[in-house]
């Protein structure tokens, strides 16, 4: 099948085209629109590279999305979705950049942990993010909550943080902890990171043992294991991360939208917004490991009007209802981001300059211990 | 409470529920019964099938799948000594010594039964136990779990017997092993050389296969022959496995309630399990000589735990949302694909779901089990084809089951490496399990004590379930020790001066003295590597260093001052067989690991095992359809070297 786009008529005929493609999508002709421009075809067979083990939080993300992707691209391809764990997904990401076709029919789902390797400078990462073309992302947020015993309400929790070291279970210095350790650490209190936890569940686990004093969970899981907790009194959440809007602010999680974000707070205390080195290198670890927490690569080589083509398909029903009803239990309240805001936002996210490397290099040092 | 039970028992037995559960139990049966494969890539492929199926249908296939995955890798391990998932590494000690001594269908009928009776227990525990669980799997702090491993490291005492030190020496080497990777405490990488393959330290399916499956395979092919060297009596056999179990039905209910209560605790699991029911079947036992020889008791203890951990281990997976195993990891991921958030919910608000998940477990055990029993007799005829025409299949399969470990070819050189290890232990008869339990232990060992000291400080060593643990630890390393001075004290005063205790010599041999060495030398080499290391990340390797070296130390002192007695110990066949599988994963570099595989199985089964032409083809050429198969299902890349891609796409 041949399917023809431009960007023009795009972003011209944008919300008409939508309505277009529904009523041809539920007549049930699978046929996306037609236009001039160059010709390109959607692969029968697309290969969809996850690196990282069965049945992990990005596997099931691919394996949600691949059925709606499918259906929506013309010619309903099969999507194929490829495990290739280890190196906390370094060497599938690795791999992917030797081996990937630049014909449409070689995808990428990265998270966090491709992304913060490639943005410290990891020696073991070979990719390069500016080798590939993002079709989606899927943002997410996350909440830092603290033991009743600091203080029954978020204020008083908070003085209390600030005055004493207080513990945090978390993976690794530079695992996906990395922002709120930063924005705990602009707020001024003594965190004594605690490392060695194989997953955030675990962290939470050692919060709910009382081993440790705050943690921090992203969206899904705060709101299935944590919100009872906070319901029975036995947790109170401080503050949460925000999101990211179109223009690159930090505003306010539509997931909790009672909760101040880091922001927020930081304003209270501190009387003025946060800025300086550490704050850049929160924004930029926050957008690419939260805002921007999933992504769907290709490789720059793929034809643009594929690169189009996929992303109109993913367009196509992210706005739909049973799409939203779906994706309430695995993605939150959160609409995925498509297109060029990915790009746009993910080249301000991977380019770090030196100042704030070198800040972050000697905070990793001294705080944690550790060498990047 | 009793309409929710209902209403559970009702989903249990509509049709669709039953029938899909029994496609998982068969799923789950093909994949356990292929070493490596296991329950991770049982549900892998499952999972594509999943997003959009009915809750309660989906759950049924789900745990069909979980429940007999330690079922089916029973076959593997004893009838070929391959450990075919972590769940089944004590059952090759003594089941596969069995099949040796022509009892392979006992080992097996008495295997299932107990994994049967096993996971029935397991769920009668698990349907009281979930609705009080969570204040008791939250009272395990990381110190309780660091004694934990401990009391699992304490089995190395138990199982080395007599050669205590070369036993320790074992253990230590594999704590060394256990610690090669990113150090839990600072994100630092220790004793990679540089290799890639290593920043993730060595996977355990690659360790278990090198340590026991691969110096089996030289072992038989040096001896010629058939697996079992007695001639034996299958229907007789299958029997006997029957009444075993009846007669050690106190073993067998005590392992399964140990399997079930360490199956709730995240994070340990199935590592410890199968070395602490063995120990205490070992320590239990009047009889211990026959332990590592084929005693019923090494395989009935650690088959009735292993089924009733599966189940445990699904209370930290639905309470808390962390997966006690990594089969348990991959249904985490099934459950949020069907819209399920594990935690508290699924007591409060999905109880129905969580009862229907508990009984169709104990269901699809009984069904597996069932299936297994069958099939146990005709499937035990194994044992007594010539080894030789078995030797290039097991060789390929084995090397398949590797290879999926990490998908990459470290694997195929890590396991031959880990192999050579494994034949030098076994022809100096050196513990092989020691090995395994501090290669399995490392990593809690280190993460648990690095996160009990920083949580608790020194405090952490003072809580009750800490001493209470450490009794456990002091009870089983000295109470045996205690009874044997006892007894010989009393035969001592009874029977005179003949009687008292004479001290064994101590066996030497050419390859001890290698091991020495080479132990010794990697001591040195592993300490300059972390030397540099920050205290808390270079604490574990040191110590693990420091076990290796002393205990040889104290070995060889052994030898110095005992005249120890010479043992012949023959390594030329064996190396010469380690060699060919060196070459063997040469030629699947070169050439493609399909096409080399293929070769490799027609020219051997010519060559060496004398078959027919035509039988020799028809094998080969089933091998490659094994392959291509498996690469299809599973989305598989082998290693493709110069042939492959022209001959396989």
């Amino acid at each position: 099948m041949k399917i023809n786009k431009t960007a023009t008529s795009r972003l011209s005929l944008g919300r008409l085209k939508k309505a277009a493609l529904l009523g041809v999508a539920i007549a049930g002709l699978g046929l996306a629109s037609a236009s001039q421009a160059q010709d390109v075809e959607v692969p029968g067979n697309i290969k969809w590279t996850i690196p990282f083990g069965v049945g992990g939080g990005t596997d099931v993300w691919a394996r949600f999305f691949s059925p709606w992707l499918s259906e929506s691209l013309p010619g309903e391809p099969t999507i194929m979705i490829d495990n290739v764990p280890g190196g906390g997904s370094i060497n599938g990401a690795n791999l992917f950049s030797v081996r990937a076709k630049s014909d449409g029919s070689d995808w990428l789902g990265t998270s966090a942990s491709t992304q913060y390797p490639a943005m410290l400078d990891d020696p073991r990462v070979r990719y390069d993010y500016s080798d590939w073309t993002p079709i989606l992302a899927t943002p997410t947020g996350g909440v830092v909550y603290a033991q009743p015993s600091l203080g029954e309400t978020a204020d008083s929790a908070m003085d209390a943080l600030l005055a004493q070291p207080v513990k945090l279970a978390a993976q690794n210095p530079t695992g996906v902890e990395l922002p709120v350790l930063i924005a705990l650490d602009m707020l001024g209190a003594d965190v004594q990171a605690v490392f060695g936890m194989r997953s955030r569940g675990e962290g939470r686990l050692a919060f709910e043992r009382g081993e440790a004093d705050i943690d921090f969970q992203t969206t899904s899981a705060y709101l299935s294991n944590v919100e009872p907790l906070v319901e029975a009194g036995k947790a109170v959440p401080l503050f949460s991360l925000g999101v990211l809007n179109d223009e690159g602010k930090i505003v306010r999680d539509p997931a909790f939208p009672d909760l101040p974000t880091f922001n927020e707070v930081y304003q209270a205390r501190h009387g003025e917004a946060p800025s300086g080195n550490a704050y850049e290198a929160f924004r930029k670890f926050f957008a690419s490991g939260y805002a921007l927490q999933k992504l769907i690569m290709v490789p720059k080589d793929t034809p643009q009007g594929l690169v189009d083509t996929y992303r109109q398909a993913a367009r196509d029903f992210v706005h739909t209802d049973a799409f939203k009803k779906a994706a309430d239990a695995q993605l939150g309240p959160y609409t995925p981001v498509i297109g060029d805001t990915v790009q746009r936002h993910l080249d301000d996210a991977m380019s770090i300059d030196d100042a704030t490397r070198d800040w972050l290099a000697d905070w990793l040092q001294k705080e944690h211990g550790a060498k990047i | 409470m009793l309409d929710i039970f209902l209403s559970s028992l009702g989903h249990l037995f509509t049709l669709p529920h039953l029938l899909f559960m029994v496609l998982g139990v068969l799923v789950g049966l093909v994949v356990g019964i292929i070493p490596g494969l296991g329950g991770i890539a049982g549900m892998s492929l499952l999972l594509p099938f999943l997003y959009g199926m009915d809750q309660t249908v989906a759950l049924g296939m789900l745990m069909g799948l979980v429940a007999v995955i330690p079922t089916g890798d029973t076959f593997a391990s004893v009838l070929l000594g391959i450990p075919g998932s972590s769940a089944s590494q004590a059952t090759v000690i003594d089941g596969f010594s069995l099949a040796k001594r022509g009892q392979a269908a006992r080992a097996l009928s008495s295997a299932f039964l107990s994994s049967m009776i096993g996971g029935l227990i397991g769920a009668v525990v698990l349907t009281g136990f979930i609705l009080i669980a969570r204040p008791l799997v939250l009272s395990f702090s990381s110190s309780e779990l660091f004694m934990l491993t401990l009391l699992g490291l304490s089995m190395v005492a138990v199982l080395s017997g007599r050669d205590l030190f070369k036993g320790l020496a074992a253990c230590g080497l594999g704590l060394l092993v256990g610690a090669i990777g990113m150090a839990p405490a600072t994100g630092e990488f220790r004793m990679n050389f540089g290799l890639d393959y290593l920043y993730d330290g060595l996977p355990l399916v690659v360790v278990g296969l090198g340590v026991f499956a691969l110096p089996e395979i030289v072992d038989l092919l040096v001896k010629r022959g058939s697996i079992a060297e007695e001639p034996c009596n299958l229907g007789e056999g299958w029997r006997q496995g029957i009444r075993d179990v009846r007669e050690q039905r106190g073993l067998v209910a005590r392992c399964a309630a140990i399997g079930s209560l360490i199956g709730t605790i995240p994070g340990l699991a199935g590592s410890v399990v199968d070395w602490l029911t063995y120990g205490h079947a070992v320590q239990s036992a009047k009889d211990k000589s026959q332990f590592g020889k084929g005693d019923i008791r090494g395989v009935i203890a650690p088959e009735s735990a292993n089924n009733a951990c599966a189940c445990g281990a699904m209370v930290p997976t639905l309470l808390f949302g962390v997966p006690g195993s990594g089969t348990a990891a991959v249904f985490l991921g099934g459950l949020l694909l069907l819209g399920l958030q594990p935690g508290v919910g699924m007591i409060e608000t999905h109880l129905d779901l969580t009862y229907t998940i508990i009984w169709s477990l104990a269901l699809a055990n009984i069904l597996g089990a069932a299936l297994c029993l069958i099939l146990a007799r005709p499937v035990s005829r194994l044992t007594q084809v010539p080894f030789a025409t078995l030797a290039p299949l097991i060789t390929v399969l084995i090397m398949f089951a590797a290879f999926q470990a990490t998908r990459s070819t470290g694997d195929l050189l890590a396991l031959g490496a880990v192999g050579v290890l494994g034949v030098l232990f076994k022809q100096a008869n050196w513990s092989r399990p020691a090995f395994l339990i501090g290669f399995v232990l490392a990593p809690g060992a280190e993460g648990y004590f690095y996160q009990a000291v920083q949580f608790q400080g020194a405090s952490a060593f003072m809580r009750p379930g800490v001493l209470i643990i450490g009794a456990m630890i002091l009870a089983a390393l000295f109470i045996p020790m205690l009874w044997s001075l006892w007894l010989k004290r009393r035969q001592a005063a009874s029977g005179g001066a003949e009687a008292s205790a004479k001290v064994e010599p101590p066996t030497l041999g050419y390859i001890d003295i290698v091991l020495f060495v080479a132990l010794l030398g990697t001591a040195v080499v592993a300490w300059l590597n972390v030397a540099d290391l920050t205290l808390i990340g270079g604490i574990m390797p040191k110590l693990a260093i420091a076990i290796l070296a002393v205990s040889c130390l104290l070995e060889i002192a052994r030898c110095l001052i005992l005249r120890p007695q010479w043992q012949p110990q023959a390594f030329g066949l064996q190396g010469l067989w380690l060699f060919g599988f060196f070459a063997l994963v040469g030629a699947m570099l070169l050439l493609g690991f399909i096409t080399a595989a293929t070769l490799f199985c027609f020219v051997f089964l010519l060559t060496i095992a004398r078959l027919k032409t035509w039988v020799a083809a028809v094998m080969a050429l089933g091998v490659t359809a094994f392959l291509v198969g498996m690469a299809e299902f599973l989305t598989l890349t082998y290693p493709s070297g110069l042939l492959d891609p022209l001959l396989f796409g």
